[in-house]
């Protein structure tokens, strides 16, 4: 972690330089322009925020919608999201609509303000003129909430907005996104979604040193609030591949019957898209079965060599045995075999994503804090166990797991991995 | 054998250790408050509290909880001498058919330990895993609202939010 601070700060020296080089425009702002929006354009705006899901970052937990307030924590510290609502003084109620495409395309706001790229705009900016005007109208007509920013807490040199002019110069790429001619209609609308509004390479795609997509590595994975976001471009470890099918499923139900349930960050793009256009959720499907494909996915090599040396000691030691009694009696109700669970029609453990992978990363939060939908929602549940299991229980139970569910080569440091999540490090 | 520690009461019992809590509480330990809903992990009737925080029991197998804390609706108080959230519960009658009960007072309980004075939301939120199916679910929330004052009063403060 520190290591990778370094070279960020170093990286940071670097942007400096190139942000000495860049002039940053001033742009006057304008008075309160007086909407008066096509309802049918309103609506169409509507259904483009809930693709780009705007409002997960943009509200608080228990804050009022598109309010801002959300603190995000990246590697180099605090961010607090802005609000968007349209008030006068605390929201975006001045900006022009020349000042919100500004900031979707560029990542300025009104007066020459470098906007952090938590913020998308780096996938933004590859947003179409029509629908970037619908998103305006959108955000012009909700309520407005009178709600101060609070002030992000970033580390020197991180805290230096002039930075950002560096870092635009490399890695925002205005180019506007071109379809595909060898490609359906489907998939280019899914791909057009995908690379843009969605912005699904913000968690998928792999960060270089300046926090920047690496572009060389589309989807290869990536990491987001303590979870690992699976590769989307084939090389992922699944025990069956996805379909279309499957993938539309997951994104619009928050699952699938093949690999299971959506966890951590995704709950919430899952419920958005729930109430997305249906065509466009479909659409999406489309593209990411489709790069899925580019690569073998057809179940993983399957590791009969030696486990390595550590975990040989933990089954010796009666550590397999140990876990095996927690599975029974924690996990077995519904994740045995034949449990009423795995008989109604939920996938067995063997089949998610989380066991399979290298990381033992999303298996550990999901077993200590389970599954919720949102309150009041329908939704898959699991009940949290960090209560009930210490960190070399917890260890013990996902050993057995990976060992006995055919997840691969046993996990590495399994109970520190688990400390450090607990504790949120 | 395994040694629990209920209610600080030690008991000793001869169980398998993936033997979920509730099953020893009930069949070994003649704690009856806890209650059988679903055996999943999904209903939360079988509510306790392990080390101050509300767990499933069916759930918890009772091999990782030696030497922990392990306390039920029983150790509160009794019918004579009802605890402050056993009193709250009562007074706004909370209870219809009384199957959730139980877990509903051990979580109210485990949230109130942490949050001496929690919002209307943040009650909405840490009760949500409990789930009464006869619909008193206003008069249980009622319920913590007032078991807060009582435990903010009884520790010489007054609550800041207004109960609605």
């Amino acid at each position: 972690m520190a290591r990778g601070l370094c070279r960020t700060a170093a990286g940071s020296l670097l942007l400096a330089a190139l942000a000495a080089c860049q002039t940053s425009r001033a742009v006057q702002q304008q008075d309160a322009v007086a909407p008066g929006f096509d309802p049918a354009v309103v609506r169409r705006g509507g259904e483009l925020a809930i693709l780009g899901n705007c409002i997960s970052c943009h509200t608080a937990r228990d804050g009022k919608p598109y309010a801002g307030g959300l603190a995000m924590n990246t590697p180099v510290g605090t961010l607090y999201s802005t609000n968007i609502t349209p008030d006068s003084e605390t929201g975006i109620g001045r900006w022009t609509e020349e000042d919100f495409f500004r900031a979707m395309e560029e990542g300025l706001a009104p007066g020459g303000r470098h906007l952090y790229p938590a913020f998308p705009y780096d996938h933004f900016t590859h947003v179409a003129a029509d629908d970037l005007h619908a998103l305006y109208a959108f955000f012009m007509t909700r309520e407005p909430v009178h709600a101060p920013p609070r002030d992000n807490r970033l580390a020197f040199p991180f805290s230096m907005r002039g930075l950002l002019a560096g870092w635009n110069m490399l890695f925002l790429h205005e180019t506007p996104w071109q379809p595909d001619p060898a490609q359906s209609d489907q998939w280019n609308r899914g791909a057009y979604l995908a690379e843009g509004l969605a912005h699904c390479g913000a968690c998928h795609t792999p960060r270089n040193m300046f926090l920047a997509e690496e572009r060389s590595r589309p989807y290869a994975g990536g990491e987001i609030e303590g979870w690992d976001a699976p590769p989307l471009e084939g090389t992922l470890a699944a025990a069956s591949p996805w379909s279309e099918d499957q993938l539309f499923e997951y994104l619009r139900r928050g699952g699938d019957d093949a690999h299971g349930s959506a966890a951590g960050p995704m709950q919430p793009v899952t419920r958005n898209l729930a109430q997305a256009p249906e065509a466009d959720v479909r659409a999406i499907a489309v593209y990411f079965a489709s790069l899925m494909r580019t690569r073998s996915t057809t179940g993983r090599e399957s590791s009969r060599s030696e486990p390595p040396a550590a975990d040989v000691d933990a089954r010796e030691a009666g550590g397999m045995d140990a876990g095996a009694a927690l599975f029974n009696g924690a996990c077995a109700e519904c994740h045995g075999v034949n449990s009423p669970r795995t008989l109604a029609g939920r996938p067995l453990l063997g089949a998610t994503t989380s066991i399979h992978a290298d990381s033992p990363r999303n298996a550990i939060q999901i077993v200590l804090h389970g599954i919720r939908p949102e309150q009041g929602q329908r939704g898959a549940y699991m009940p949290p166990f960090d209560a009930t299991l210490s960190d070399s229980q917890v260890a013990a139970v996902l050993s057995y797991v990976r060992s006995h569910f055919g997840g691969g080569a046993g996990w590495r440091d399994l109970e520190g991995e688990v400390g450090r999540i607990r504790s949120g490090r | 054998m395994i040694s629990l520690n209920v209610n600080d009461a030690a008991h000793e019992v001869d169980v398998d250790a993936a033997t979920p809590l509730l099953y020893v509480l009930r069949d070994h330990l003649a704690l009856n408050g806890a209650k059988f809903g679903c055996g999943l992990g999904q209903c939360g009737a079988c509510t306790v509290m392990v080390d101050g925080r509300a767990v499933f029991s069916c759930v918890a197998p009772v091999g990782a909880l030696q030497g922990r804390a392990i306390r039920t609706v029983e150790g509160l108080g009794t019918a004579e001498k009802p605890g402050a959230v056993q009193r709250a519960f009562i007074e706004e009658q909370a209870a219809q058919c009384g199957y959730c009960m139980a877990g509903m007072i051990m979580r109210a309980q485990a949230l109130l330990e942490q949050r001496a004075d929690p919002s209307d939301a943040e009650i909405r939120d840490a009760m949500d895993p409990s789930l009464c199916r006869c619909g008193t679910q206003m008069r249980i929330l009622r319920a913590v609202r007032r078991a807060a004052g009582y435990l903010t009063a009884a520790a010489g403060g007054t609550s800041q939010r207004a109960s609605r």
